[in-house]
């Protein structure tokens, strides 16, 4: 028996625009064991940041479909200890960030309002955070317009962690951060997940980070659960179409990466071929 | 040589050595000249220097790369090409910026307006700061098609604004066009600014990490979208990002940016074969990789990451067999 901190059970979302529809999240069904890094890759519009809304209790699925934690139904109107049970860093961090506030303040308040550490010490943890995702303490006090988006993002990211909360969902959280700050905010989040023992689910396009960072992968095509498994056979044998897409288009730099690469490739055309009847 | 054009997945996008010769020495008029570029802002108790004299060029239907660390100053140069930085209240901006030949200092706003959104435009990192929240994309396409032809109908507007968002991927264009952008998702929302960036067949095209949302197949299909764009309408490209896998299959030419200086540039080829700049190496080596190897461990900043620019030599044109 594992030990499942979350799971969802068949949860849809539909939206409405006009006479259209538009399934974004369709009868998905997974768990998110304690403790692991479970990434969630998938084609633009596939439903990630959508089923990330759902988990979060910001959209309430369609009737039918259930999301557990700890074994616990989540009702869609949230209590405070659900609220803080689960953090978000959403995928665009500059509508994430009030832009009349510094980003000392919207640390402060993330702390305030979860209960954190004691009144006096908190100007000292917002230093603390900044610190440690890589910015200068001083800079708590600027507004965001004053920062790199890189910069912006990595304050998403320190408020998420400030929380100290057993599951972080995380939105495609480096996708603006250059290889060098990337890989060392990557090192962090292992490092508090290690310490504090949290448990993430790490939404990404970008599959050479999920390579190296997550215990399993779902993938997703469409809105629904196509593929998952654990992250080194994923990639050795993957299985379904869609992740052999994926994989096979990485932009790469090294050449034992392109020779990776074109194997994979070589499974995609082989599976294309099988189907054409071509032999 | 037969450049490999079967395989255009991904191999197709790395800038062939003919290409690659021809770009490094044309003749023309650089579509863009940087020509040290200062800048600082202004606080409350010191004023801050992030740009200490920027010089970059960009020559006609070349794609030009700018990578480097993040809060380095790749945004605040594209955002000072395009004028909007000299308008921060806090922004002391000096040096020159010549497009085309004429020197942008000075523009009167109705000269930028023409320019804007017409002959340069921008993809913008943050797309919130280019899609209005209270507009549908439809609504916000035609607005961008009529900075170019003021008395283009709505409809004229709709049917083209769905032929480019198909090349960008958008399987339902109708109801991207229909929608605000809350409707869509993140990487949808980044193609539909990476499709009006295009909209008006630009001279300069300034990509500022364009592809951030989205996944490989729909970015391989929005490079190429670029890369046809520059070949048909000799469009240049300034593209920046922080994926070196994509800047080597699609830039002709790299720039390295480090604390608000180059410190590297030269033919792509050259810069990925034979790093020699120490923050470029160091650059490199952080790349994660999809063979796995975990994540990579980060050295410190080195006093040698300001060391001297390095500038590689154009790259000899290939000449059928050496
Ligand atoms: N309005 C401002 N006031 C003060 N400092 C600013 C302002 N805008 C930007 N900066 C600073 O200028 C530096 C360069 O910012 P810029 O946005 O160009 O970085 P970048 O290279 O684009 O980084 P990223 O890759 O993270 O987007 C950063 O350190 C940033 O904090
Ligand atoms: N509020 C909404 N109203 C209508 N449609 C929506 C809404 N939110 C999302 N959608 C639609 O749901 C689908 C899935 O969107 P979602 O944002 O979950 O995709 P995603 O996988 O996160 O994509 P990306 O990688 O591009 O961020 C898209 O077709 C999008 O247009
Ligand atoms: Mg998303
Ligand atoms: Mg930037």
């Amino acid at each position: 028996m594992t030990d499942r901190l979350l799971e969802l059970r068949s949860v849809s979302r539909t939206f409405h625009l006009g006479t259209r529809q538009v399934r974004a999240v369709n009868a998905v069904t997974a768990d998110v064991r304690r403790g692991e890094c479970l990434a969630v890759v998938g084609e633009s519009g596939s439903g990630k940041s959508t089923l990330a809304n759902l988990i979060l209790g910001v959209l309430p699925p369609d009737p039918g479909g259930e999301i557990r934690l700890e074994g616990e139904i989540l009702p869609h109107r949230r209590q405070r200890r659900h609220r803080q049970a689960i953090q978000l860093v959403q995928q665009n961090p500059l509508s994430s960030l009030n832009p009349k506030r510094s980003i000392g303040a919207s640390i402060r308040l993330a702390l305030d309002v979860h209960g954190i550490g004691d009144r006096q010490d908190r100007p000292a943890r917002v230093g603390a955070l900044l610190e440690e995702v890589g910015l200068p303490a001083d800079f708590a006090t600027r507004p965001p317009a004053a920062l790199s988006g890189g910069q912006r993002q990595r304050v998403a990211i320190a408020r998420a962690l400030a929380c100290e909360s057993g599951l972080v969902v995380l939105d495609e959280p480096t996708s603006a951060l250059d290889v060098r700050v990337q890989s060392r905010v990557l090192a962090l989040l292992a490092q508090l997940r290690a310490q504090r023992g949290l448990t993430y689910v790490f939404i990404t396009h970008d599959l050479s980070v999920v390579r190296n960072i997550a215990d399993r992968i779902l993938v997703i095509e469409a809105g629904r659960v196509v593929e998952v498994g654990d992250t080194v056979n994923l990639f050795e044998s993957p299985r379904h179409p869609c992740t052999r897409r994926l994989i096979s288009a990485v932009p790469v730099i090294g050449a034992e990466e392109v020779a990776f690469r074109e194997r994979v490739r070589g499974l995609a055309e082989g599976l294309q071929e099988a189907a054409g009847g071509t032999g | 040589m037969t450049p490999d054009v079967t395989d255009g997945a991904v191999t197709g996008m790395a800038g062939t050595g003919d290409r690659n010769g021809a770009r490094e020495t044309g003749k023309s008029i650089d579509t863009l000249a940087i020509r040290d570029l200062r800048l600082r802002f202004r606080g409350y108790t010191e004023t801050t220097t992030v740009l200490h004299g920027i010089s970059m060029r960009v020559a006609p239907e070349q794609r030009v790369a700018l990578v480097g660390e993040s809060g380095s100053g790749k945004t605040v140069i594209a955002r000072a090409i395009l004028g909007l930085l000299q308008l921060l209240p806090g922004a002391i901006v000096n040096g020159d910026i010549d497009f085309e030949g004429q020197d942008l200092t000075g523009l009167t706003t109705r000269a930028w307006r023409r320019l804007r959104g017409v002959r340069m435009s921008m993809i913008f990192q943050d797309p919130t700061s280019s899609l209005n929240p209270v507009f549908t994309i439809g609504e916000q396409f035609h607005e961008v098609h009529r900075r170019a032809d003021p008395a283009i109908r709505r409809s004229v507007s709709g049917d083209r604004a769905a032929a480019i968002l198909e090349e960008v991927s958008i399987t339902e264009p109708d109801r991207v066009l229909e929608s605000y952008p809350f409707q869509l998702s993140g990487g949808m929302n980044q193609r539909v600014m990476i499709a009006m960036a295009m909209a008006n067949e630009p001279a300069l095209l300034i990509a500022d990490e364009p592809g951030t949302a989205l996944d490989v197949t729909v970015q391989d299909q929005t490079l190429r979208l670029m890369r046809r764009l520059v070949d048909s309408h000799r469009t240049s490209v300034l593209f920046i990002s922080h994926n070196l896998g994509v800047v080597r299959e699609f830039a002709d030419r790299v720039y390295v940016i480090y604390q608000g200086r180059i410190v590297e540039e030269g033919p792509s080829a050259a810069i990925f074969r034979d790093p020699r700049h120490a923050y470029t190496q160091a650059l490199m080596a952080a790349a994660p990789r999809i063979t796995g190897g975990g994540i990579p461990d980060v050295s410190e900043d080195e006093p040698a990451f300001l060391a001297p620019r390095e500038v590689h030599p154009p790259e000899p044109t290939p000449t059928g067999d050496g």
